[in-house]
């Protein structure tokens, strides 16, 4: 158990260390170890106000102190041992720091507030060139928004419908069941757009990577310079959590990139929590109603084991308890 | 009065004579339980593949956007595309247990010849039912899984690419590959059954093999109520172990891989297969020579079809054969550690160690196993004689 915490203290210390590196203030690597020394959940809470989350942010405070100094206490150790690049780290991308998630537990559902404060990042900062495909605006309603805030949303857009009773096609203001909009029309304009990258689709890139969760949020931090005798490419970025160090996406999150609409202050680590968490719950928006119809099935189902058991020692008493007389004489 | 007996009316009695009063060794142990376990498999595999089938599209361009429509917008849809996912993996992992248990206790042996090999007819249909049901979501493995694993016929001699093109129904893995898979893999498991069928009716011809391996006739139980009862524990401990999986850790089991779409124009970095076919898999990647490596995989199958026959004890089970209860484990650490192989890199040391554990994988059967018997029944003789 101690040794578990040292790790994830460790591990936390990388990241504080990571986030130093990419220049950031130290205060903006702090909010990220208030997000994760503080096991705190919410569930439910669809339509956060944004006095709650604000409520909930001071009282973790305490959390991230602790967590703060273990991880300064710890940096030390972790700058010596962990940023040695073997060859094999080149190649698959540099192993990825272990974070503790809010919604990791069994008995954890997702950070609703986090969902909300990241789909405000994926908004107005990933929308711009990736999409997100499986996901309609009606997705959102209950676990993000309320109905109305996401009606008032898909208005926004104008969508091409159609064909009318005239065989025209026409734009119309969009709706709950619309998909959200990609920022490109195929995979030939985002590639022209972008030099020759694609930036993929993000519904699934959670469950689509390795340990995908903690992927994300650490290749969002992960950008630094280069180190002496690595030779990255003009339009590629240094960024050793991504496989072969060199990535076309350039750093996007910077402290204060975004304005969150609860008032949460919006550090470079606070953001790529942010839309970690959005983007986890895009891929498995199923994570909530699973872990909870998961215990009570689990729980129904070791009720009905101790019930098996049971019966099969009284039906085997019988026989367990027989006397077998073997009689040669006769 | 007459007793009015259900269970005496034509077809009810076969069920009867099978399933209720069925004379069964009253010392069988939980480990022969997972006969019954793999068929709940079965079961459970058809019964969620009806359903997905009714939402799922077998089209290049629609099967993942089909895959992605049931786990988000079909009311419970995750929750059967996780339970036949994983349930696949379940299904090998009882069967490799069934088949285990059978290895240590000698339950090929003769009489029960035919209920092995009809065993082993099921492991390679659920092999090949498996790997085409991997490629209908439609990934990246899924692709590149289907690529490779068809392309192994390509190293048959002379005819090896006209066989390669009638497997894909074209000149790549396409979307008549995509839609022959889709209709096999419907047709596929009702075979299955019906083999099970077939592998239930062997078996009860001389009954259950027993933990001692000697005849049980003196000590038979009905089937119901006890080993009913008895199994019943082992299919709810199952269903606990399952539906952690299908609950809590969902894609473990899985490739990540296989949640980005198909691309023909980019190879994933390391191509792996299921974790169950894993051993074969090193096997045939331990051999340089692409026909030599698909003929091994052959071979495999063949030793394991031969078994019954190249098997030379008198005694079955290894309680009584101490030197075989040791190959036996080692043989177990073998698979195992070919597993893992099978999903490291071709590189040293993993070929060498490959290469090692794939040569003791046929030693034990080929080798360990006919000659194992005539030692032992030297030694016995011998010592009869001193």
């Amino acid at each position: 158990m101690l040794s578990r915490a040292a790790k994830r203290a460790v591990l936390a210390a990388r990241s504080c260390v990571l986030a130093a590196e990419s220049s950031t203030s130290s205060l903006s690597s702090s909010s990220a170890s208030i997000s994760f020394f503080n096991r705190t959940i919410k569930t439910g809470a669809s339509s956060t106000s944004s006095s709650s989350s604000q409520a909930s942010s001071s009282n973790t405070n305490r959390g991230y102190a602790a967590g703060a100094a273990l991880g300064s206490a710890l940096s030390v150790a972790a700058v010596s041992t962990t940023f040695v690049a073997s060859a094999d780290e080149a190649e698959h991308g540099l192993h990825l720091p272990q974070y503790s998630w809010p919604h990791d537990g069994l008995f954890d559902a997702y950070d609703h507030a986090s969902i909300r404060r990241g789909h405000q990042v994926y908004q107005q900062v990933c929308a711009a060139c990736h999409s997100l495909n499986q996901i309609c605006y009606r997705n959102l309603v209950d676990v993000a928004y309320t109905e109305q805030e996401v009606k008032t949303m898909a208005e926004e857009i104008e969508i091409t419908d159609g064909p009318d009773d005239t065989g025209e096609m026409f734009e119309r203001p969009g709706k709950l069941s619309d998909r959200l909009p990609s920022p490109y029309a195929n995979e030939e304009g985002a590639r022209y757009a972008n030099n020759g990258a694609y930036p993929p689709d993000l519904s699934l890139i959670t469950k689509a990577r390795h340990d995908g969760i903690n992927y994300v949020f650490a290749l969002l931090l992960g950008y630094r310079d280069a180190p002496a005798g690595i030779e990255i490419r003009d339009g590629l970025y240094y960024n050793p959590y991504f496989p072969g160090g060199a990535i076309a996406m350039p750093k996007m999150l910077v402290d204060g990139g975004v304005e969150y609409d609860d008032g949460t202050i919006a550090t470079e680590t606070q953001m790529a929590k942010d839309v970690t968490t959005f983007l986890a719950w895009a891929a498995e928006p199923e994570h909530d109603d699973r872990k909870l119809m998961g215990a009570k099935w689990m729980f129904a189902m070791a009720l009905l084991t101790v019930t098996a058991v049971y019966q099969k020692r009284y039906i085997w008493s019988q026989l367990k308890s027989r006397r077998v007389i073997v009689d040669a004489v006769r | 009065m007459k007793r009015l007996s259900l269970l005496k009316q034509p077809l009810l009695n076969t069920v009867n004579e099978h399933l209720i009063d069925y004379p069964t060794p009253s010392n069988l142990s939980y480990w022969w339980g997972f006969g019954s376990t793999a068929g709940i498999c079965l079961v459970l595999q058809i019964l969620t593949g009806i359903f997905l089938a009714m939402h799922y599209t077998p089209h290049i361009d629609l099967a993942f956007l089909s895959v992605e429509h049931i786990m988000r917008d079909v009311e419970g849809g995750w929750f059967l595309r996780y339970m036949h996912a994983n349930g696949a993996s379940m299904f090998f992992i009882v069967v490799y247990l069934h088949l285990f248990r059978n290895l240590y206790y000698g339950s090929y042996a003769s009489p029960r010849e035919a209920v092995w090999i009809l065993g082993v007819v099921i492991l390679l249909l659920m092999i090949l039912t498996a790997f085409i049901g991997y490629v209908l979501p439609w990934g990246q493995m899924s692709f590149w899984g289907a690529t490779v694993i068809t392309s192994l016929a390509s190293a048959i001699p002379v005819v090896g690419v006209d066989v390669t093109h009638w497997l894909w129904g074209g000149f790549s893995v396409d979307n008549a590959t995509l839609n022959r898979f889709f209709s096999l893999h419907y047709l596929l498991p009702f075979i299955i059954a019906g083999a099970s069928i077939l592998h239930l009716a062997a078996l009860h011809q001389y009954g259950s093999n027993n933990p001692l391996g000697c005849l049980a006739t003196v000590d038979k139980v009905s089937f119901y109520p006890y080993f009913f009862f008895k199994d019943l524990v082992g299919w709810v401990v199952f269903a606990l172990f399952f539906s952690w999986f299908i609950f809590f850790a969902p894609n473990t089991l899985g490739h990540p891989d296989n949640y980005i779409p198909a691309n023909p124009m980019s190879t994933p970095a390391h191509i792996v297969p299921e974790w169950y076919f894993l051993p074969v898999y090193a096997i045939l990647r331990s051999i340089p020579n692409k026909l030599a490596g698909v003929l091994a995989i052959g071979l495999v199958f063949v030793s394991l079809l031969l078994l019954p026959f190249l098997n030379t004890s008198p005694l079955r089970s290894a309680t009584f054969r101490p030197l075989y209860k040791k190959l036996f484990w080692l043989f177990v650490a073998d698979a195992l550690l070919l597993g893992w192989i099978g999903c490291q890199p071709v590189e040293d040391p993993y070929v060498l160690i490959g290469q090692l554990a794939s040569v003791y994988f046929f030693f034990y059967f080929l080798i360990a196993i006919p000659f194992l018997g005539k030692f032992e029944t030297s030694l016995l003789q011998g010592s009869a004689r001193a």
